[in-house]
């Protein structure tokens, strides 16, 4: 089944971009360590999901790529036909002239309804090539005005028109330290709808894909390209393909689908997070081995101490005790730091894959007391390695892990809100301060929500 | 991509005007080697075939003809304009783009707004037509005016509220050259106020720039160069106020390098818009970001670097001196201290070479020494634009919301009641039609106004802001 991704804005088309790049490079990479045979069987099914085949046999993405205004379309065709190896349809691209200036209500109220006809065409056409359609991925940042606005409209526009797929929202979490000034109130408009129109938010931190630019690929001068190129070797150790069962020769063959089934058990609960283990400069990478033990060992204390790279754990942090109350110490405040997990998915690839052994996430004590690690944990595998990494395993969690920096992002939206500054530019394309009260509402409801797992 | 049409109005805003397409076509030329007419270049030229006689002729696409600026020129006197179509920039300028008279405003905003708006609001309104239709797509009109004289500050404001009804979408930046102390125009203080409440209520975002920062400027370029105390020669064509290496020589006058400065702020205003980079900004995104209030839109201007040593690797040392002087008062475009006052917003406009760790770098080094309004603790706002200003390898804009501008206008604000207080010089002004002297004092009061509110947002300097209570949700 095959996967539409929507690349909306800046954010959205140059990250498209390194995913597909990453999803290729990976499919066609010849050190997969495995026969021959399954390396076809790999290159197909990744290809199934992700191009399209045209005459000439250069695959082409199965995507839509929207801007508002036209530098970053141009720049990012020309890089995927420069490098020659896949590339993006001619006509899948809708643009217009002049962006949405940041303004979450001018990509929404203005945008939307304007342009919602054709991009919903374009992506019918996208539709239409696929055999059978796994769902829609739609690559957006919470930050501007076009990712943020327009994509919450075209999300709606989805939910109504393909009411029977999938849909999972790929976002941008911006830097703590703004990049835009009214970044937190465009981010609270952008999740509070998209909580009720997409299945699942799959979201990325630029301050956590920072962070593992600067200490584990030891970047000295970090782009944006650096960073795309991470979070596209994330994205991609969960997107490629894996078997369908144990012991199955067959690639799984919906992943979206299966991605829901296993990790949004409930719709109050949508927030998902990837982390991925080990994580180095391909330098590094041709120096290290790894065994199965110590990389699951490092990335179950990622999960529950809410570590966002294999650098710099806190391994003081345990899961709390089940069962009978404690003698004589009563632990204090129920693990604060303890990150508690509604249900966790774990993506092998690599070498000797079937001696992994996941025993430490079937722990009961990491998940809620409502949803027990039968139901809550699922494990993908594959013995195909990805992008050149012997071993590794990736970790798509829904748990506590956004807690706080959604409730950051509230805050400060919040206070800003208070003093009533920048209103006047979102009451102007209609938004008004009964939308932001919405919204505020409705996410306060998710952070109670997730807090009280 | 969208189109921007250059308004410049009066002596001074026809001097930088001019100063600024020189550049704006030495740019160009520097980026595009092949002449082909691009979407950056259209931002604000057309390309026109000359052999087509009238007004069409206007070619979207291919090899570059003739290059016309998206411009209006207006002056009240004959004298700048003429050594405009006289000089070598005259191929640029359409004669059909320029509105004239000859007796000027005599510096007398009544002049020019009462007598001269009303006399030419159709020819204006016809121009900026014209040139409206040459866009694909229309998305800022840039005024350049000076405040303290007539014709600039008079008709220049008056063309503000003439956009302002027939083109209501599309943004109006204003760049104004505020009269310093020593202004040698007497009634300056008049012009000024008045023009101010217009500017209050028409412009979308204005750039005050005084002509003592310009010449302060200047003068520490030159001590620097001349000093000898640069180990290497400072690298051609990089000084900010020199057009030398122009793309059409032009004499040097003494105003020139000042008009350099600000004709700089322009185009790197736009480049981020006009070319690309990692994290574009447009220019609706200015206003979005920087003007949290429509009253408070008045943003204090800082370029760095002024010049570019020819060192060829530059260690991130120098770069973050670029971020530092950025925020110093020495580099400000007016009169102003933004570190000891409280920034309401802040851009950073990075060109060239410099990636998103930098720029972060940078932020989290200054931060703590730069005081944010409670509400907007990270108030800042970024771009990084691949194409650097030719001669450096890279430059910054500093854009600041801050209430360092407080004082200039209160500065002002006293000069022009040492004047009305006295009555001095009102005749002028009263004896034209459709002014009195209520004019006068609610212009005052505008300007009392907006000192007021900047002085509201002072007074929550020193409060420390717990955060407020949250919405409460029942589980």
């Amino acid at each position: 089944m095959s996967i539409v991704t929507l690349q909306l804005g800046q954010s959205g088309n140059q990250i498209g971009f390194e995913v597909f790049d990453t999803l290729f490079s990976d499919s066609h990479c010849s050190q997969g360590l495995c026969s021959k045979r399954e390396n076809e069987a790999y290159q197909a099914a990744c290809k199934e999901r992700f191009f399209s085949e045209e005459e000439n046999g250069v695959p082409i993405a199965r995507a839509v790529l929207v801007d508002m205004e036209p530098k970053v379309i141009n720049q990012t065709l020309s890089k995927a036909s420069q490098c020659g190896r896949w590339k993006y349809g001619q006509r899948s691209c809708f643009c217009q002239k002049q962006g949405s200036g940041n303004n979450w209500a001018y990509g929404y109220s203005v945008h939307g309804p304007r342009h919602a006809e054709s991009i919903m065409n374009l992506i019918q056409k996208e539709v239409e090539k696929c055999d059978s359609l796994s769902g829609f991925f739609i690559v957006m940042s919470m930050a501007g005005g076009t990712g943020s606005g327009l994509g919450a409209f075209i999300t709606r526009n989805l939910q109504d028109q393909y009411s029977n797929s999938l849909k999972m929202n790929h976002i941008i979490w911006p830097y703590g330290t703004g990049e835009v000034i009214v970044q937190n109130y465009n981010s609270i408009l952008t999740l509070s709808h998209l909580y009720r129109s997409s299945d699942a938010l799959l979201v990325h931190e630029n301050d956590a894909l920072h962070k593992i630019c600067a200490k584990l690929m030891n970047i000295k001068q970090i782009s944006f390209r650096d960073i795309n190129q991470v979070l596209a070797h994330q994205l991609g150790s969960v997107f490629q393909p894996t078997y369908s069962e144990e012991g199955s020769s067959h690639y799984r063959r919906n992943p979206l689908g299966d991605l829901m089934e296993n990790l949004v058990p409930h719709p109050e609960f949508k927030m998902l997070g990837v982390r991925n283990i080990p994580q180095m400069s391909e330098h590094s990478l041709a120096y290290s081995t790894f065994t199965w033990a110590g990389l699951l060992k490092h990335l179950r204390q990622m999960l529950i101490s809410n570590a966002k790279m294999e650098e710099g754990i806190d391994w003081q942090v345990r899961p709390p005790l089940s069962g009978a109350p404690t003698l004589g110490k009563m632990p204090v405040n129920r693990n604060l730091h303890f990150n508690t997990s509604l249900a966790n998915l774990v993506i092998l690839r690599g070498k000797e894959v079937h001696s992994a052994d996941l025993g430490g996430f079937k722990d009961p004590a990491l998940y809620t007391s409502w949803l027990g690690p039968d139901n809550a944990f699922n494990m993908w595998k594959t013995q195909r390695a990805f992008n050149k990494y012997e071993k590794s395993a990736a970790l798509v969690s829904n748990s506590q892990f956004l807690v706080k920096p959604l409730d950051m992002i509230v805050g400060k939206a919040w206070n800003m809100f208070a003093s009533k500054a920048y209103i006047h530019q979102y009451t102007k394309f209609g938004i008004e301060e009964e939308d932001f009260l919405d919204s505020f509402t409705l996410l306060e409801q998710v952070v109670a929500s997730y807090r009280n797992l | 991509m969208t189109q921007s049409v250059v308004v410049q109005v009066g002596q001074c805003g026809n001097q930088i005007g001019c100063c600024f397409w020189d550049l704006a076509l030495r740019e160009h030329a520097a980026v595009n080697q092949k002449g082909i007419y691009d979407e950056a270049i259209s931002s604000f030229f057309r390309n026109v075939d000359t052999r087509v006689a009238g007004d069409g002729g206007s070619i979207s696409k291919g090899k570059i003809c003739s290059l016309k600026a998206r411009a209006v020129l207006i002056d009240m006197e004959e004298g700048v304009v003429n050594e405009i179509l006289q000089g070598p920039l005259r191929d640029v300028f359409d004669s059909k783009q320029l509105i004239t008279d000859i007796s000027g405003s005599g510096n007398n905003w009544a002049v020019g707004h009462k007598v001269f708006g009303s006399l030419y609001q159709e020819q204006i309104l016809e121009k900026l037509r014209k040139s409206a239709e040459h866009c694909d797509c229309l998305q800022c009109f840039f005024i350049i005016h000076s405040m303290g004289g007539g014709t600039g500050s008079g008709l220049g404001t008056f063309l503000l509220k003439v956009l302002e009804d027939e083109f209501p979408e599309v943004y109006r930046f204003v760049t104004s050259i505020y009269p310093s102390g020593e202004d040698d125009v007497i009634t300056s203080p008049y012009n000024s106020i008045l023009a101010m409440k217009e500017l209050n209520e028409h412009a979308d975002c204005v750039l005050p720039i005084d002509n003592q920062s310009l010449f302060d400027i200047i003068s520490k370029i030159d001590l620097v160069v001349n000093s000898g105390k640069l180990g290497t020669a400072v690298k051609p064509k990089s000084l900010v106020t020199s057009s030398a290496g122009a793309f059409k020589q032009r004499q040097e006058k003494p105003f020139d390098a000042m008009n350099n400065i600000v004709a700089n702020l322009l185009l790197n205003l736009t480049s981020s818009a006009r070319f690309e980079g990692s994290l574009n900004m447009d220019l609706n995104e200015i206003s979005m970001n920087l003007v949290p209030f429509p009253q408070l839109h008045y943003l204090v201007s800082s370029l760095t670097p002024l010049y570019t040593l020819a060192d060829v690797n530059i260690p991130s040392r120098r770069l973050d001196q670029m971020f530092s002087d950025a925020f110093s008062k020495d580099h400000q475009l007016i009169q102003a201290d933004p570190k000891h006052s409280l920034y309401l917003a802040c851009a950073l406009m990075v060109r060239g070479n410099v990636q998103i760790s930098d720029l972060r770098r940078n932020i989290e080094r200054l931060k703590p020494s730069l005081q944010f309004v409670s509400w907007n603790q990270e108030g800042w706002k970024t771009s990084l634009c691949s194409v650097p200003p030719v001669g450096h390898s890279h430059s910054l804009l500093a854009l600041a919301n801050n209430t360092c501008v407080k004082p200039t206008f209160m500065e002002l604000r006293e000069r022009f009641m040492r004047l009305y207080k006295k009555k001095a010089h009102l005749h002028h002004y009263l004896q034209i039609e459709g002014m009195e002297e209520s004019c006068f004092s609610e212009a005052a009061s505008s300007l009392s106004a907006l000192i007021q509110e900047y002085s509201q947002l002072d007074a929550t300097k020193s409060m420390p802001m717990g955060d407020l209570p949250r919405l409460r949700v029942a589980v």
